[in-house]
């Protein structure tokens, strides 16, 4: 005879990653650091804003990056020329960082430095709109990027993405008036689908919006709850 | 492929489980709830799971996954709707941008089916 039992788990798919995640955010606000999770698809700019924002930023504040490549260093590489600590994370074939991942990168900050010197950890995701938007890294907010080059429907087509934004940068904004590309349109979609998140026109090449985006990240600096985060948009 | 990973957490949560009971019961169904507006897609999930759970104690067990659909509540409207996944979020009456998701973004192992054979071990020879 056999007979059929049920138990009732609930338990939520991602909670290993979510263990994880919350651990690596612990270990952030005991050293006071804010940690930005950066996301976008592959060739975004993600890795040409970051060059931008150790430029400006770095004689200010006290920067560490956590670079997510899939088998090579060559962003890290293009990174540490800006004379912040930079941890390459290969991962591998994977799509996304996971909490583990991160928690490897934070691992070797720690043997390498004093982490409760540092102000801000950028975390620079693999390039990619869908997955990286389901696994928590331990971030204090989760930065997207999306490209004009990339079309005004993306966010629509990868919703989980924007709507977990905290702050959307629009990117290349100087290529815009070589594109049948409305900006306007843009904003109404990621709007339409997350109506708190901050969004920010820029452009690396000629400078455009990115002391918006300076300004966001000093006042996200030293608030490291979400909630905080959040609130320095207004700013 | 984030399913894999995803399958991979799957595995190790049910064999957790699984471990924790004296009796080591022969699982049948694991049933899952997926929202529509997740990065999960169902078939993949499947295919990972056939795959990696060949010659382990989940071989034959299936994964059966309920979807949730994607609601929305439109404060101004005072109603739920339904957007259209791809297309369009804001409320189809008033066009406030979607706020509010009640449903959509779960991913959750909601139970387990196992059977119970009753025991009956040899008994050890004197």
């Amino acid at each position: 005879m056999h007979q059929t039992f049920d138990e009732a788990l609930g338990i939520n798919l991602l909670h290993a990653n979510q263990e994880g995640a919350d651990h690596n955010r612990a270990h952030f606000d005991e050293w006071d650091i804010t940690c930005l999770n950066i996301m976008s698809s592959p060739g975004a700019g993600k890795t040409a804003l970051l060059e931008k924002t150790l430029a400006a930023l770095s004689p200010e504040l006290n920067i560490a990056v956590i670079e997510g490549d899939m088998t090579t260093e060559l962003d890290a590489d293009r990174l540490r020329q800006y004379g912040v600590p930079v941890i390459a994370i290969n991962t591998g074939r994977s799509c996304h960082l996971d909490a583990r991942m991160v928690a490897g990168g934070i691992h070797q900050l720690k043997h390498q430095h004093n982490p409760a010197n540092f102000d801000l950890v950028l975390v620079e995701n693999v390039g990619n709109l869908v997955c990286p938007a389901e696994f928590e890294v331990g971030e204090h907010g989760k930065v997207a990027l999306l490209s004009v080059t990339e079309g005004e429907d993306k966010p629509l087509k990868y919703p989980v993405m924007f709507r977990e934004a905290d702050v959307l940068l629009i990117t290349k904004t100087d290529l815009a008036p070589y594109l049948d590309v409305d900006l306007n349109q843009i904003v109404a979609n990621a709007r339409q689908i997350n109506p708190q998140v901050k969004i920010i026109p820029v452009s690396a090449k000629t400078g455009e919006g990115l002391a918006v985006w300076f300004d966001w990240i000093r006042a996200a600096v030293g608030k490291t709850s979400p909630q905080l985060v959040s609130s320095a948009e207004g700013a | 492929m984030h399913e894999t990973d995803m399958t991979k957490a799957l595995i190790i949560t049910v064999r957790d489980w699984w471990a924790s009971q004296p009796e080591r019961p022969e699982v049948s169904k694991i049933h899952l709830i997926v929202g529509q507006f997740t990065c999960v897609e169902p078939a993949s999930l499947q295919f990972a799971f056939e795959v990696q759970t060949r010659g382990t104690f989940l071989a034959g067990a299936e994964l059966v996954i309920q979807e949730t659909p994607l609601i929305a509540f439109c404060q101004a409207c005072a109603s739920e709707y339904r957007p259209e996944i791809g297309l369009h979020y804001a409320c189809p009456s008033c066009h406030a941008p979607m706020d509010d998701i009640r449903s959509g973004r779960e991913l959750k192992i909601d139970r387990i089916e196992y059977g119970k054979t009753p025991c009956i071990k040899p008994l050890t020879k004197p």
